[in-house]
């Protein structure tokens, strides 16, 4: 079933076009990969599907309903969570409270909400850390306490950007095993990635951007062979 | 999977003992306190000590809890103070009663202004109370109505009267009144900062865009802090009408009020529960007998020495003076 579609969307910033008419859609209980160079506008397209920026053009459908233009806690009311690129962890609470914060949404019990809470921090690994302040954890811990808090909505769709950007080598592994994780739970995946190993690994589906534009859409193995995507993006080997 | 049972068999707040016994203690002093012979004068610094403190914890609200900072706060204190005084003198009802119409008056005052300024973001908000502030006092100053320039004169009674909210014997019941308030508004705060709404609340001063994301709609929030913290305020302005019985725009709206609470919280410990008490606990004297000691001359020494305190705690302890106190009594729970 088709949980998010999005049509000919399009938004420009002064003379640049981040997004130009971009279309595609997201099968339910799926992980969509959104590869592209940086400046591509994947995290436009990610703020565009959120409404944290309104679109000049185009339109976004979660389960066949027009969600472009509501406000962004509407949008994630409806089921979308979202982390972002830059962390936005709330620096001078614990993590138990953050994520908190979140399982608010559907608890209003304190106590129930700090149950579901406590078993989401298990989920993401972090139950020692869960009464350290945000600004302690390191950037690999405020990823997943990220994670963790959009989760603790529990959305339906869950867009993530760059999950292991800025990550150590070692960390990597287990944040990849935490996305194949939640896929498992139920919940469908949009994920920024840099890491094309990890992309191709993780994906059902690909989509490649570059400057603004929808270059390819398809399995990983079509986009690898995508002329336009290794041009842009991947790059070819020199075989000599 | 046992430290997940574990977490969640840990109790939900800090249940250290010591905590129940400071406050419990601290209460029944306080209770006690008049009691020990103390003459008008420490009674009256502590009234001034408990209004300060209701006065702070309501700028703690939307300063501490939401973010918000607010240069207008007066604005409320003398729309409570008005609503008693005037109502009292124009039709003879009550200041208990009086001092509910102040905090309705306020709420809805806080939605009005609210609803357009908290759409701007920090500083431009700050410099919008500001003016709305300023502006409230020119407006009284020229509203023939309600006295303009020379204020509401609260006519005395013959003697003290707790229908007409006036004690002439003694200031006792005056001590009485504003201890009261000063707790249940101390348990008001405290209830708040660990529900729900506070948890929102905090969420929207850390990060508004994260906020959003969870489900929480910012604007909506922000009001809800801003009317609270004015409702808050709103009582102490009535209570302070019926202590002096007379009130007139420059006394009531003045901009040192809104100043003053900012300078109490920060000082004492913004965010905090109890950074608005210490905070009035130890500044409030330290204007009083400045003007004791230093009479009429000294009625700027006292914001000297605020400048000073403050410089010094920006630098050595940017928390606040509740940072003095052990962190584990004072502040939430935390386990390394």
């Amino acid at each position: 079933m088709k949980i998010l579609s999005v049509e000919n969307l399009s938004r420009s910033f002064g003379g640049i076009k981040a997004n130009n008419d971009i279309s595609f859609e997201v099968t339910e209980g799926t992980i969509l990969g959104v590869i592209g160079p940086n400046g591509a506008g994947k995290s436009t397209l990610f703020d565009l599907i959120t409404g944290y920026t309104k679109t000049d053009n185009g339109k976004v459908s979660f389960f066949d309903k027009d969600i472009s233009g509501l406000s962004p806690d509407k949008i994630s009311s409806l089921g979308i969570g979202r982390t972002f690129q830059k962390l936005k962890p709330f620096a001078d609470q614990t993590l138990l409270e953050n994520v908190m914060i979140g399982s608010f949404v559907k608890e209003d019990n304190i106590k129930k909400a700090r149950d579901k809470a406590l078993e989401i921090i298990d989920f993401v690994d972090l139950i020692e850390k869960r009464h350290h302040f945000a600004r302690e954890l390191s950037t690999g811990q405020r990823k997943r306490l990220e994670m963790a808090r959009a989760m603790a909505i529990e959305p339906k769709l869950l867009l993530m950007d760059e999950v292991t950007g800025g990550v150590d080598q070692k960390t990597i592994p287990s944040l990849v095993e935490l996305i194949k994780k939640l896929k498992k739970s139920g919940v469908t995946i949009i994920t920024i990635e840099h890491n094309i190993n990890i992309i191709m690994e993780i994906s059902d589906n690909i989509l490649a951007l570059d400057q603004g534009k929808r270059i390819a859409y398809g399995t990983p193995k079509e986009i690898q062979k995508n002329e336009e995507v290794i041009d842009s993006y991947l790059g070819t080997v020199d075989a000599t | 999977m046992d430290k997940l049972l574990a977490a969640k068999s840990e109790p939900l707040w800090n249940t250290d003992k010591r905590i129940i016994f400071l406050i419990s203690g601290l209460i029944v002093l306080l209770f006690a306190l008049p009691h020990f012979g103390l003459n008008s004068f420490y009674l009256h610094l502590m009234i001034m000590i408990f209004m300060h403190a209701v006065m702070a914890q309501s700028w703690n609200v939307i300063a501490g809890f939401s973010g918000q900072i607010s240069l207008g706060h007066g604005a409320f204190f003398g729309i409570g103070a008005y609503a008693t005084s005037f109502l009292y003198v124009q039709y003879g009802i009550s200041p208990w009663i009086g001092i509910f119409v102040g905090i309705i008056l306020s709420g809805f005052a806080a939605i009005l202004i609210g609803i357009p300024m908290l759409r701007l973001s920090g500083h431009y908000f700050a410099i919008a109370t500001l003016l709305i502030g300023i502006s409230f006092q020119i407006i009284f100053q020229r509203w023939e109505w309600v006295g303009a320039a020379s204020g509401v004169w609260v006519p005395m009674t013959s003697g003290d009267s707790w229908f007409a909210l006036q004690f002439h014997s003694s200031k006792m019941p005056y001590y009485y009144i504003f201890l009261v308030f000063f707790i249940i508004t101390f348990f008001l705060v405290w209830i708040l900062s660990r529900s729900k709404l506070g948890y929102r609340l905090r969420a929207v001063r850390d990060d508004p865009q994260a906020a959003l994301s969870l489900c929480i709609n910012v604007s909506n929030y922000k009001i809800i802090a801003y009317v609270i913290s004015a409702m808050i305020m709103a009582p102490m302005g009535s209570l302070f009408a019926q202590y002096i019985l007379i009130i007139d725009p420059d006394r009531v709206f003045n901009i040192e009020i809104s100043i003053i609470v900012l300078l109490i919280t920060v000082l004492g410990g913004i965010g905090n529960v109890w950074g608005p008490i210490v905070g009035a606990a130890i500044l409030i004297p330290i204007s009083e007998y400045s003007r004791i000691y230093l009479g009429g001359t000294g009625g700027a020494v006292d914001l000297i020495l605020y400048g000073l305190i403050l410089m010094l705690i920006c630098i050595f302890r940017p928390e606040g003076l509740i940072s003095f106190f052990p962190k584990n009594i004072l502040e939430r729970k935390k386990q390394r």
